[in-house]
Order: structure tokens, then sequence, then C-alpha cells
């Protein structure tokens, strides 16, 4: 067996770091939007809306069910067979997409439970002094429910990033893909996918550690 | 009728599933009027209560305070705010609101319900505060506070939008009696200001001190109102007399 060629990684890693961008904004755009479908998908389960409902508990057995490749494959390859708008979308607009509807459906379910959380006593209160459903939720509820999700949030992030690695599949050139193609031509192909491999796993460890530093932060918030 | 607000209740019936249980009440309490009910647990003295202020939707039954007047069978959303503003709502648990302070607590109705510049609700609530002799504990969370502290910024809460109706569910069982002296304390000094108290208590000793009548509550209706000697030391129903007579167990 041929040793590692060290010489090769280390070249290697400033050209997959310049993919970093890339893949920061997709994870961050999926993210920020997976957020915010996320919270609305999971207000609607705490408030079981009519004829709404079914549609949303429908929304989120579908993106929890399927795989992530399966979904990202059909919208990029099979929707815009059907609906040829679609087909002017990008591979990295739509590994967005795919992201945000993924990760939303599960962190709906996250969220709606940090919502149930909220002690009972305290949604009474909130409806004793007047507030409407609406300021009862943003005031009073959701500041609450977020506390209790955000470390499970920081997790999905993660799980987020390492999705982006998907987009590859569409043909979007992020880190794996300008990995492959450097493998390609050198046919080094362990060097290439390990300087990858280790390039998410330092990123994945600094989310940790802000993730470890955050939770001490929330431990203390409120106790004054 | 009077221009003060005094509340009317007629016909007042709420079940959960099961039997009733309010089974009809009819009820007149006057402006500045102080009223305790008592009664054995599960007897709907808290559900009267939160029927008032419509945590617990009724059956079926009209409720008037002052020129308001909300009737359960078509009581639209507009009806139970403006309801639920006219009233304040002192929990057994307390039920502060965790991510805010002692003095945001209080101001929370007056931003969010009333619309108040932020500088004046701060003003209004610190008095409301100073009221409940909690000023030093203005940027404490609930997490920091004593029960007896916090039952009293709960007071403080309900006291804020200027309600003159105020609903007092059991605001000191859940407290240890040393603290719940405290309560007691803040809650006769809200009894001078002339405002309509409604209060559930088991506390038999404050409820003689601070009533103007008592009402005396089984299964689900009012069975025997006085004043407190005519209830407590002169009880002519026998469910009451049983009743005193094992609370003096």
């Amino acid at each position: 067996m041929p040793g590692l060629d060290i010489g090769y990684m280390v070249g290697l890693v400033p050209v997959i770091l310049g993919y970093v961008p890339l893949t920061l904004t997709m994870a961050s755009a999926a993210m920020v939007c997976a957020l915010v479908l996320a919270a609305l998908l999971a207000v609607e389960r705490v408030a079981r809306v009519p004829i709404l409902d079914p549609l949303v508990m429908l929304f989120i057995s579908f993106f929890r069910g399927t795989p992530l490749l399966v979904q990202l494959f059909l919208f990029y390859y099979g929707l815009p067979q059907m609906l040829p708008l679609l087909s002017r979308i990008d591979g990295v607009t739509a590994a967005i997409m795919g992201l945000t509807l993924h990760f939303a459906a599960y962190m709906a379910e996250s969220i709606r439970a940090a919502i149930l959380g909220v002690d009972r006593s305290q949604w009474e209160a909130a409806r004793s002094i007047g507030m409407t459903p609406r300021q009862m939720m943003q005031r009073i509820i959701l500041p609450q429910a977020a506390r209790v999700a955000a470390p499970t949030l920081v997790n999905y992030f993660i799980d987020v990033l390492k999705g982006t690695s998907l987009a590859f599949t569409l043909g979007v050139t992020e880190m794996m893909g300008a990995a492959q193609k450097e493998a390609a031509g050198s046919f080094l192909y362990f060097e290439a996918f390990l300087v990858v491999a280790v390039i998410y796993w330092g990123m994945v460890e600094v989310l940790n550690r802000g993730q470890n530093a955050m939770e001490a932060y929330l431990g203390k918030a409120h106790a004054r | 009728m009077t221009s003060t607000t005094g509340i009317s209740i007629r016909g007042l019936i709420k079940s959960f599933g099961g039997p009733p249980v309010l089974g009809g009440i009819d009820l007149d309490i006057a402006a500045g009027e102080r009223v305790v009910f008592i009664g054995p647990s599960g007897t709907g003295k808290s559900t009267l209560l939160r029927c008032i202020n419509y945590l617990d939707r009724p059956d079926a039954g009209v409720i008037s305070i002052g020129a308001l007047t909300v009737d359960a069978a078509r009581a639209r959303r507009a009806d139970i705010l403006s309801l639920r503003r006219r009233t304040g709502f002192v929990f057994q648990n307390y039920a502060l609101f965790a991510n805010m302070t002692a003095l945001g607590n209080i101001m929370e109705a007056l931003l969010t319900v009333q619309h108040m510049p932020k500088a004046e609700a701060a003003a209004r609530a610190r008095a409301v505060l100073a009221e409940t002799g909690l000023s030093d504990k203005a940027d404490s969370y609930p997490a920091a506070l004593s029960g007896g502290q916090q039952q009293r910024v709960g007071i403080g809460r309900a006291m804020a939008l200027g309600a003159e109706l105020l609903l007092f569910d059991e605001p000191t069982s859940a407290l240890d009696p040393e603290l719940a002296g405290d309560v007691l304390d803040l809650m006769r000094r809200v009894a001078e200001q002339r405002r309509t108290l409604l209060i559930v208590t088991h506390e038999m000793q404050f409820a003689r001190e601070i009533a103007d009548r008592i009402l005396f509550m089984h299964s689900g209706r009012i069975v025997a109102q006085g004043t407190p000697a005519q209830i407590l030391d002169a009880p002519q129903d026998a469910r009451l007399r049983r009743f005193l007579a094992r609370l003096s167990g």
C-alpha cells in the first residue's frame, strides 16, 4: 500500500478552503429560511388551524420520511419536467431550497416541543391580562421556547452544514465537488476526500464550541 | 345601576364534559365589595373565577361588569378581551412570565395591551411595584424571587391595568405560612383601595377579617352567604357546618 502523499494534501488545503465561503453561504441561507418556516409550522401545529393543520402534518411527514438526497433529486431533476418555470433554477438555489424544506420539517417538531414546554400557567397569565394570541406568542412563549430549542437548533445547523455537500450531486462545485475534480486529475482520491473530511470536521468543532458557550450563557439567563 | 364597577352574573353554567361544575350561578357584587368564596375543593370556586375572566369559557350565562355585558352564547374575541382588560387575575402558582423581570411582568400589559409609551409604562409599573413593597427587586427575574415575592409581583401585574375587579384564585395556597403573611398584608392594602375583590381562599382568619360577604359553595352552587359573623359564627346550612367543623378539626 503506497503511503499518504502529504505534500499533495497540504497543497490541496487552500484550494478546498476557497470553497468554504460557498458552503457557509448555502448553509446559512438554508438555516435562516428553515428557521422562519419551522417557527411558522410549529406555531400552526400548536394552534391547530383547521384545514391548514392536516396539510402541515403532511408536509412534515413527507420531509421527515424521505431521504434528503431523494428530495434534492426530485426538486432539481424531477420537478422542472412538470413545471418548466423551475428549469431555470441553478444547483445552489435548488440545494438551499431542498435543505430549507427538509430541515424546517425537523426543526418544526423541536420548536413545537419547546413551545409546549413553556409552563401552561404563563399562557393563561398572558390571556388573563388581555394579550392577543399573537402578542402572547411573540412576547412570552416564543422567547422562552427559543432558549429551550437553541442547543438543538445548533445541532440541526451542523446537519445543514454537512448536508450542503449533497449539492455536489446537483452539479454544484462546492468543497466536495472541488475535491472530486482534483482527485480525478491526480487519482489521489483518499488524500482529496480526507482533506475535505478534516475541513468539515474542523468547522463542526468550531460550532460545537459555540454551542457549549451558548448553553452556559442560556443556563445563566433569567436567574438574576 | 351604579356608575362604578360591580359585577353581575346570571345563569352561569360550566361543565368539563361530565356533570356541571357550575350549576347556574346568579350573583351580584357591588362596586368596592370584598367577597370571599369558601367551600370544599372541587366545588367550582376556582372555575367560577376562571369563567369570570373567560380563562374557562362558560357553557352559558351572562356576565356584566359596568357597562360591559358578555353573554356566553355569543361572546366574541373582542368582548372577551375587553372583559379581561377590566379584570385582574391572581394565580395560585403565581404564573409570572419567566423571561421578564419583576418590573417587566408588571409593565407588560401596559405596553402590549394599553400601548402605553415605554417610559410612561415603566414609571407606572415602578409605582405599582412600590405598592407591593418590592422596588428593590425591579430587575430580578422570577427564578430569583421567593414564592411570596413572586405572588406579590403577580398581584402587581393584576393591578397594573387599573382593573377595578380583581380575582384571587387561592393566592396563598402554594406558600409557606410565613411567606403567606406578606401576600395577605398586600391584599389588605389592596382592599383599602375601593377595588372590587373576589377571593377564593382557605385562610378563614383572613376571610373573616377582610370580607364584606362570604359565599359558601357546594357542588357548583352558592348554598349560603352572609357576613363573616353569619357564615363563620352562626352557620345555618348543614353542609357549611360540616365544612367548618372539618377545618377546625
